[in-house]
């Protein structure tokens, strides 16, 4: 959950810097920082999306009380 | 008159009451009653009291709570039903009525009607409201599914998020899809992810089916759990067009369950392609900075002069200067040179020395050395020098003659 809350701010910060760089308002040295950082949020931000290690699993309620099950999958 | 009394039969009000009761309830044990609904009243013992009439006539009615927990839909004023019962006396207040057993809707089905009409009171609800509807989140990375766990949805589901979406993590809540008791489960599923918490959106789905094997997703409680959601959801249910209720309320609304499971994967690519498109955004903001700061670069350059090209400058302007002076002296120079020529001459003419060369001579008394020009001047025996054009000579004077001018020349 918290990977994915960091990611919703990457995504926001990312497109902070796209506006920060294109109206060109910032010195050389502030414009080459933003572009670093804004690569590598990007970049970051691919790789989560890119990410292949899912978990399927089912939700159990007993008593009130939530338990996860793994959920075997059946390829047909 | 007495003996009138005792040949005429004379029925007490019960009596005959009752013996109308027996004819009339012999007669009409069994009937079917088409009219439309008017004066419908519920009461709180569960009864209902409501008239059939038509353009003619009107029929009292009566539905009693053990016959009307049955009726799906609302009964309600204007509404033209077919009755099934029997025609009862109710003798307290001597009328005749209809017992209702059965009431149907006429010209369209129970169930039909029943869904209109809820439809109906959740749109007044405001169930339906797109001001309602959330949007999903950017990236759903934990998608909850309430289905059947054995159910074709839910592998359909999987399988599209496994091929395009893999960083899905899926939270199953297994629950009964048709049957009684599906209703209750699917509203309690959707109540249990909400619980859960970890979920970003909310699947209710199930697979194709008959209307009647959909018919749970029409229910009130569905409807109104996934009204309730804090979490956004996506209705995905059957494989046609048919638009349940749970449908209508839920925030997003697709006709397959796959398509349920697109939706996440688009949102996916979506994401993909606008880092991309970022990342190109990045690049040519900084060519383009780069660029513009070169070029400035250049100009500045080209504004900046080297301490050398500036020695040159000053040495050519020296020797400009330099050039300059000496032809402005020079010039100077002649023009005095030829003012004093001048001069001379003038001066040369004005001599006496050339006068005395024409044959003019100058007398200097001596020895004051005054040169003489009054003869009233001069006694006789005075030493005269005079000077000629060529030399000089001295003499004394012998006669004054004071009125003698232009005399011996």
């Amino acid at each position: 959950m918290k990977e994915k809350q960091a990611f919703e701010e990457d995504i926001k910060k990312l497109e902070k810097i796209v506006d920060e760089l294109s109206n060109g308002k910032l010195t050389l040295a502030e414009s080459l920082k933003k572009y670093e950082e804004g690569i590598k949020l990007a970049q970051d931000c691919s790789e989560v999306l890119n990410d292949a290690q899912r978990k399927v699993e089912i939700l159990m309620k007993k008593e009130g009380k939530f338990s996860l099950e793994k959920f075997e999958e059946k390829e047909s | 008159m007495p003996e009138d009394k005792k040949a005429k039969h004379i029925y007490s009000v019960s009596e005959i009451t009752q013996e109308i009761k027996l004819i009339l309830e012999g007669a009409f044990s069994t009937v079917w009653v088409e009219g439309e609904i008017s004066n419908f009243k519920a009461y709180e013992s569960g009864h209902f009291y409501f008239s059939l009439k038509d353009e003619s006539a009107l029929l009292s009615a009566v539905m009693f709570s053990r016959a009307n927990k049955e009726v799906k839909f609302k009964i309600e004023d204007g509404l033209k039903v077919v009755c099934f019962g029997s025609i009862g006396l109710y003798g307290p207040r001597g009328q005749y009525q209809l017992i209702v057993e059965k009431i149907e809707p006429k010209g369209i089905g129970a169930q039909q009607l029943a869904f209109e009409q809820l439809k109906k009171k959740l749109v007044k609800e405001g169930l339906f409201d797109p001001g309602h509807k959330r949007a999903l989140a950017p990236m759903p990375f934990c998608a909850g599914i309430v289905t059947s766990a054995s159910g074709a949805a839910v592998r359909d589901i999987l399988q599209i998020l496994k091929k395009g979406a893999p960083c899905v993590d899926v939270v199953i809540r297994s629950v009964r899809v048709q049957g009684e008791s599906a209703a209750k489960e699917i509203a309690q599923g959707i109540l249990d992810l909400n619980e859960f918490k970890k979920v970003d959106v909310i699947i209710i789905s199930r697979g194709g089916g008959s209307i009647e094997d959909l018919w749970s997703f029409n229910e009130e409680i569905v409807a109104r759990a996934v009204y309730n959601s804090r979490i956004p959801t996506i209705s995905a249910v059957g494989h046609q067009i048919n638009i349940t209720l749970c449908d209508l309320v839920a925030d997003l609304f697709v006709e397959t369950p796959s398509a349920a499971a697109k939706i996440i994967v688009d949102k996916k690519n979506v994401l993909l392609n606008q880092i991309d498109a970022d990342k190109q955004d990045f690049f040519s903001s900084i060519s383009q900075i780069l660029y513009s700061l070169n070029k400035n670069l250049i100009a500045l350059k080209h504004m900046l002069k080297s301490p050398l090209d500036r020695l040159l400058e000053k040495q050519q302007q020296l020797d400009e200067f330099k050039a300059g002076l000496v032809s402005n002296i020079r010039h100077y120079l002649n023009i005095h040179q030829e003012r004093a020529r001048g001069l001379i001459e003038k001066l040369e003419a004005l001599s006496p020395l050339a006068i005395l060369a024409r044959g003019y001579s100058l007398s200097i008394a001596m020895p004051q050395g005054m040169v003489v020009k009054d003869s009233a001047r001069l006694k006789k025996g005075d030493l005269i020098k005079t000077i000629l054009g060529r030399g000089a000579f001295l003499s004394s004077v012998q006669e004054v003659m004071k009125n003698e001018r232009k005399t011996g020349l």
